[in-house]
């Protein structure tokens, strides 16, 4: 079965080179441009895995990443925190509250692909 | 007993003992006697009765004269002594004991003169002493004071009750700079003498920096303490407070009878450091975005060559998109905190003309070059480090010369947006650009005085640049420092000196004593705090629409005007000033529009007042004025209020006048202009000043004995 994955930021010029890398490498993808809707499609779309950009308006990727994390329902949900915020302090809030795994723009697509296919069980 | 009436008693006794003894023996002898021998003796006796009576009156008179010559001599001669004594010990110190009278009074009087003249030579010695131990500690505190008022930095210093006891020009400048809303139009009253500093720094903070330096000296350690302070207007200040150690005879730690508070501003420097951090920011966060995308972009091209060509199209676009956003970043990051990105020399702001000049001057002295100086913008302020700067230039006119032996080198002065120019012309050949490259790579040097550093690391500290450049026209060329321009924190006010006589009154150490701030009315009249003030109005009708259009006020703090602490603010009466009152307060239609009105200054003159006595003369209308405001603006003038008419008049119950004028007359004051209301302000703390000792002979001492007392004057009881 395809395992799905959510794609979460604001930014339309990285969401374009997620997309389709991620459907590239076969897997079925859906976008949100805000935190809002994030939660929506989370409960619409079931993904498997999200990545989740941190600077978004209306609702931060902390505070999305908190609000799933508060709902059982979502505890198989694997969490990949994609963001600017570079510093330490940022990297420990983001796996603290239940991220379960941050990496800081800019990175490599190719350790990011390998990233997300561990960590769903996919070798 | 009187000294009289000793001497009769002594002449009565001097009497019985020459005729008693015989009187007595003459009645035993008569009584022993028979019939026969009584008559025989009377008749023996009545025969020589005269004889004996003369001879004993002759005695008794001798006996007289002996007595009163002695009495006169030392009785009354001693008494004289006494009271020249007493002469001596009180009124008249020079006088002597005449000498004269038997030997033994001589001998006495002689000591006496003698122990008043060893008195005389003790009491010179010892007031000359006092005097001179007056004068070095006045000299220092005038030194002190001297030293404090040149300081670059705000120092101020307060007792434990937060009151200020000194402060100096920096600090009144900060303060005042600081001071926003109603104080801002007074001239930044919130700093004074008797001021409490707690109107200006946070006291729960003071308090906390105070405990903290008891228990750094309890501990034995540096009694100091930092700390950082918001002010209403939201200004950073950064404050060190050390201990002013009373000093105690007794072993063991000093008591702290107050503290010295240095204040910087810091807004600035850290607004600076937060627009670099924010400059920081958006170069390195920013960017992580923005590469990301592209580097996501790129990594997809290279690794999926056979896409559709729309979507390599896309991908392409939005490396384009992202690298001209980024480009654009970077442009504005440079723009916008190049004065944060810029070294971090310390660089003091500097009139440029003041560089020029010191430029002058040198290149003068050290290398007989005559100068002159073209367009010179003079008020233009740089940041500079003067020293090195001055010193390139001179290094480079010194090249100059060795090289091109011009006649003469100009400066000139320009400003273009945040960059200042400063030009060093000559007339000459052209050089080679690769001899302007030796020249800025060379440690520089004067004459035998050389310099560690290169003109590069001096342009280099100062963020800024240098080059040659030929005016062709003109047959000349210069070389331009570009240098940063600053805003210069605070400006000095021109007319500071000018004002008052003598050296600012910006300390008192006697402060050091006072105690408590409320009001207390049974005070000593020298020991308050008052404000004298003065009105000038548009009529002397309050109640028939008259205004105020000038408020004047002064500040005598334990006995002293202090003419360096004043509110001087015209108000705008919005309404007509009366042509015939014009001539009268000199205020014109012009000086009072646009300026505040009196809801505006009425806060600020309050504020000005607190915790102050108010003195005005005839009081009763300047209070008029003000209580006539109290429903529009809400400011209440609660405090007492003393009236220098009424004072005088309760000293002098019996003159006919206690207009102002003949007041100061009477009392001797001389002063300068009247009629403007910080003048007759003034001139009213003169007059109280004079008052309160005059008051104090008629024993009305307290505020409270000089406002009963007012009270009861004839004056007092014609109502305005």
């Amino acid at each position: 079965m395809t395992k799905k994955i959510l794609i979460v930021d604001d930014e339309p010029n990285i969401v374009i080179s997620l997309e389709f890398l991620m459907k590239k490498e076969g897997f079925s993808v859906a976008v949100a441009s805000d935190g809002d809707e994030a939660l929506t499609k989370v409960a619409s779309f079931a993904p498997d895995l999200i990545l989740l950009d941190v600077m978004m308006p209306k609702k931060s990727g902390f505070e999305v990443c908190e609000a799933l994390r508060a709902d059982p329902a979502n505890a198989g949900l694997l969490i990949v925190m994609l963001t600017a915020k570079g510093r330490d302090t940022e990297v420990a809030k983001g796996l603290a509250i239940g991220a379960d795994a941050y990496i800081t723009k800019p990175f490599s697509t190719k350790d990011l692909v390998a990233r997300v296919k561990t960590m769903l069980g996919i070798v | 007993m009187k000294a009289k009436h000793r001497l009769i008693v002594a002449v009565i006794v001097l009497g019985l003992l020459m005729t008693g003894p015989f009187v007595v023996t003459s009645l035993l002898v008569w009584l022993d006697m028979k019939e026969a021998e009584r008559t025989m003796l009377t008749e023996l006796l009545l025969s020589r009765l005269p004889v004996g009576t003369m001879m004993t009156l002759f005695g008794f008179v001798l006996g007289v004269g002996v007595l009163h010559k002695l009495f006169k001599q030392y009785v009354e001669g001693l008494l004289r002594m006494a009271e020249t004594l007493r002469l001596m010990l009180g009124a008249n110190r020079n006088f002597r004991v005449t000498i004269e009278g038997p030997p033994e009074v001589q001998q006495l009087a002689q000591a006496a003169n003698d122990l008043a003249e060893q008195r005389d030579v003790l009491m010179d010695d010892v007031d000359a002493q006092i005097a001179t131990a007056k004068a070095s500690v006045e000299e220092e505190k005038n030194r002190l004071a001297a030293l404090m008022s040149e300081l670059a930095q705000a120092v101020v210093v307060c007792n434990l009750d937060g009151r200020i006891l000194l402060y100096n020009n920096r600090a009144r400048l900060q303060f005042k700079a600081l001071s926003q809303g109603p104080t801002s139009v007074a001239g930044g009253a919130l700093i004074g003498l008797g001021r409490s500093i707690f109107s200006i720094l946070e006291k729960s903070q003071v308090d906390h920096a105070e405990e903290v330096i008891r228990q750094r000296l309890s501990s034995g350690k540096t009694p100091i303490s930092n700390f950082i302070t918001t002010t209403r207007g939201g200004q950073l200040l950064r404050a060190q407070m050390v201990p002013v150690l009373a000093a105690s005879g007794e072993e063991g730690e000093a008591a702290m009878s107050g503290y010295v508070l240095t204040v910087e501003n810091i807004t600035r420097s850290i607004e600076e450091e937060e627009r670099r951090d924010q400059a920081l920011h958006s170069l390195t966060q920013g960017s992580r975005s923005s590469i990301a995308n592209i580097r996501a972009a790129v990594a997809n091209l290279l690794d999926y060559p056979d896409m559709e060509p729309e979507l390599r199209e896309r991908f392409l676009r939005v490396i384009d998109d992202e690298v001209a956003k980024r480009s654009q970043v970077i442009d504005q990051t440079m723009s916008q905190f190049s004065d944060a990105i810029k070294t971090r020399w310390p660089l003091e702001d500097i009139l440029g003309i003041d560089i020029v000049a010191a430029a002058q001057r040198r290149i003068d002295d050290k290398l007989k070059l005559p100068t002159k100086t073209e367009e010179i913008d003079d008020a233009l302020w740089i940041k500079a480090d003067s020293f090195s700067l001055v010193f390139a230039l001179v290094s480079l006119a010194s090249k100059l010369q060795d090289h091109y032996e011009p006649r003469e080198l100009r400066f000139r002065l320009t400003s273009a947006g945040k960059l200042a120019y400063l030009d060093l012309i000559w007339a000459g050949p052209a050089m080679s650009s690769e001899t302007f490259y030796t020249w800025e790579m060379e440690s520089m040097q004067i004459g035998s005085e050389s310099s560690p550093l290169s003109l590069r690391d001096v342009i280099d500290r100062h963020g800024g640049e240098i080059w040659y450049e030929r005016e062709k026209a003109a047959h000349r060329a210069f070389f331009r420092f570009v240098l940063p321009v600053a805003v210069p924190e605070i400006e000095s006010e021109p007319d500071e000196r000018s004002r008052g006589k003598g050296r600012p009154e910006y300390y008192d150490f006697d402060l050091f004593k006072f105690e408590d701030k409320t009001i207390d009315l049974d005070r000593k009249l020298s020991d308050l705090t008052y404000t004298v003030f003065d009105t000038e109005t548009t009529g002397l009708e309050p109640s028939n629409g008259d205004e105020i259009i000038q408020i004047g006020a002064a500040r005598i703090v334990n006995n002293r005007l202090l003419r360096q602490e004043t509110f001087n603010q015209i108000v705008d009466p919005e309404c007509p000033l009366k042509p015939e009152s014009i001539p009268i307060h000199g205020i014109t239609e012009d000086m009072v529009r646009g300026k505040p009105n009196i809801d505006v200054i009425l806060p600020a003159f309050h504020e000005f007042c607190e915790d102050t006595v108010l003195i005005a003369h005839n009081a009763a209308f300047d209070m008029r004025f003000l209580q006539l405001k109290e429903e529009r603006t809400g400011i209440r003038f609660t405090q007492p209020v003393l009236d220098t008419l009424l004072l005088s008049a309760v000293v002098h119950p019996n003159q006919e006048s206690h207009k102002l004028d003949v007041i100061l007359e009477r009392l001797g004051i001389t002063i300068g202009t009247r009629h403007n209301a910080l003048e007759d302000a003034l001139a009213t703390g003169e007059v109280f000043l004079k008052l309160v000792k005059l008051l104090e002979d008629k024993g009305i001492v307290t505020v409270r004995q000089a406002l009963e007392a007012a009270e009861k004057t004839y004056f007092a009881r014609v109502k305005y």
